[in-house]
């Protein structure tokens, strides 16, 4: 059977690994080459990194990463952040990311997912949604690392983008991001309801039964994690150990 | 010549490919290319492929490829790595296109509305790490039966000739996920991304040599 993954989130700056609450306040986690392999090792079935460089002059620190990364650790990688043409899709690709993860520019222009999706397929097309609760059973897209509203909704924006041809989305509340209790778990079962593309629950991980939560109760198909794993508290292979004592599948 | 070229026709990124053989086999001389002569030549040949199936057919034929590809598929070490394996089929549904016809059998979608025997929806794509259960074949040496491999597809084969299946794997019903015929082996997921069970795979094939 397919199994539910666990996916480490590496956000990246000036080349290194940091985690913020509520997408502010950064504290330094360590080296991006040496954590990625740290949880290649104790079994992640993915890793994501997302370039939170906020100026466009470090952007070749990511790239150099990545290469690196992708040398030496062989599951996917998935690599977001400053996406905003089809050439930067590519560029990623051939810096050895699996698949790209795309945000605000899929908001500014929608034309680019399925740009980038006719010409590199869905299966490497990550649409990632920053989404905030504005009324119950409702969530608005943000963009710009959470900075600014868009109007959309986000269960109708998600189905636009699968719609273009996103092979994935990566769903975070930014409501839970950072706040460590729990998914957004009325969100994530939402949008997983109303895709037929996988969708990874994103924001709020505090423990080992939220992870379990963003599964049983909100039907993701992965789940994401930054710094439960950053700063020791569990390893992926924990986590993996509890979940399928709670009867889930997972790859041990 | 190279020992190992990998088929290039500019359908994404094959670096990963790259990357894994060279782990594999850190002597051997790996060449990711689009030039037919340098197929032509190779030892062995590794023939991948991702993206859209009408898109994958049109650029092998536009970089004149076809030929040397059908020519390896028969005469050296091959190995076909997901819509690499889809293409070796007569027919896609996916854009309803013809493949190169090495095989028997149609390339067909997983369907809509699928669910698992708890009733929860099962994704398409069916994407992540899947068991597989295989047969008796040289690459599947040091391989664990129920090992998991990762998986990212929409669209999967199937073929009347049941000797031609080397693995299957299940969503939530049983297809196939590795194929095999005289010097040709060829599989749904991606080796090259599936951790050591993927570099052990890509580790028989490149020591693989086929009667």
């Amino acid at each position: 059977m397919l199994a539910k993954r666990i996916i480490p989130c590496l956000d990246v700056t000036a080349g290194r690994v940091v985690k913020g609450v509520s997408f502010v306040e950064l504290r330094d986690a360590g080296d991006p080459i040496e954590i990625a392999r740290r949880y290649d090792e104790q079994g992640a079935d993915e890793l994501t990194f997302l370039d939170i460089t906020a100026t466009s002059d470090d952007r070749g620190i990511i790239f150099r990463i990545i290469e690196q990364v992708a040398e030496q650790v062989f599951i996917p990688l998935t690599v977001g952040g400053g996406v905003r043409q089809v050439e930067d899709v590519r560029n990623l690709l051939n810096a050895g990311a699996d698949k790209v993860s795309i945000n605000t520019s899929a908001v500014m222009n929608p034309q680019l997912v399925a740009d980038a999706a006719a010409r590199y397929g869905s299966q490497c097309i990550v649409v990632a949604i920053d989404a905030k609760q504005v009324a119950p059973g409702k969530w608005e897209v943000f963009t710009h690392g959470g900075r600014k509203a868009t109007g959309l909704d986000a269960i109708e924006w998600a189905t636009k983008m699968q719609t273009l041809g996103a092979g994935e989305i990566l769903l975070t509340s930014m409501d839970r991001d950072g706040s460590k209790i729990g998914f957004d778990l009325a969100l994530t079962r939402a949008v997983s309801d109303a895709l037929e593309i996988p969708v990874i629950a994103s924001g709020g991980v505090g423990n080992l039964q939220h992870l379990v939560d963003g599964v049983k109760q909100g039907g993701a198909d992965a789940v994401l994690a930054a710094s439960i794993f950053h700063y020791g508290e569990y390893t992926v292979q924990q986590a993996k150990q509890y979940m399928a004592e709670q009867g889930i599948e997972v790859r041990l | 010549m190279v020992d190992i070229a990998v088929v290039d026709y500019g359908m994404g990124n094959l670096r990963s490919v790259y990357n894994a053989l060279r782990s594999v086999a850190p002597k051997a001389s790996i060449e990711v290319t689009c030039t037919p002569s340098v197929v032509e030549q190779a030892g062995r040949v590794v023939f991948p492929g991702q993206g859209a199936m009408p898109d994958c057919m049109r650029e092998l034929d536009r970089m004149n490829l076809r030929s040397v590809v059908l020519d390896a598929a028969k005469n050296k070490p091959f190995l076909g790595i997901c819509i690499g394996l889809q293409m070796l089929f007569e027919h896609s549904t996916e854009g309803d296109v013809a493949c190169l016809g090495v095989l028997p059998g149609e390339v067909v979608r997983f369907k809509h509305e699928m669910h698992d025997a708890q009733g929860g929806r099962l994704k398409v794509p069916h994407m992540g790490w899947n068991q597989i259960t295989h047969r008796d074949h040289a690459m599947w040496q040091d391989i664990a039966q129920g090992e998991r491999f990762y998986f990212v597809h929409s669209y999967y084969v199937q073929t009347g000739d049941a000797a031609l299946v080397q693995a299957e794997s299940q969503y939530p019903d049983a297809f196939v996920c590795a194929v095999a015929r005289d010097n040709l082996f060829a599989v749904q997921f991606h080796p090259e991304k599936s951790h050591t069970a993927g570099l052990q795979l890509l580790k028989n094939f490149v020591s693989w040599n086929p009667v």
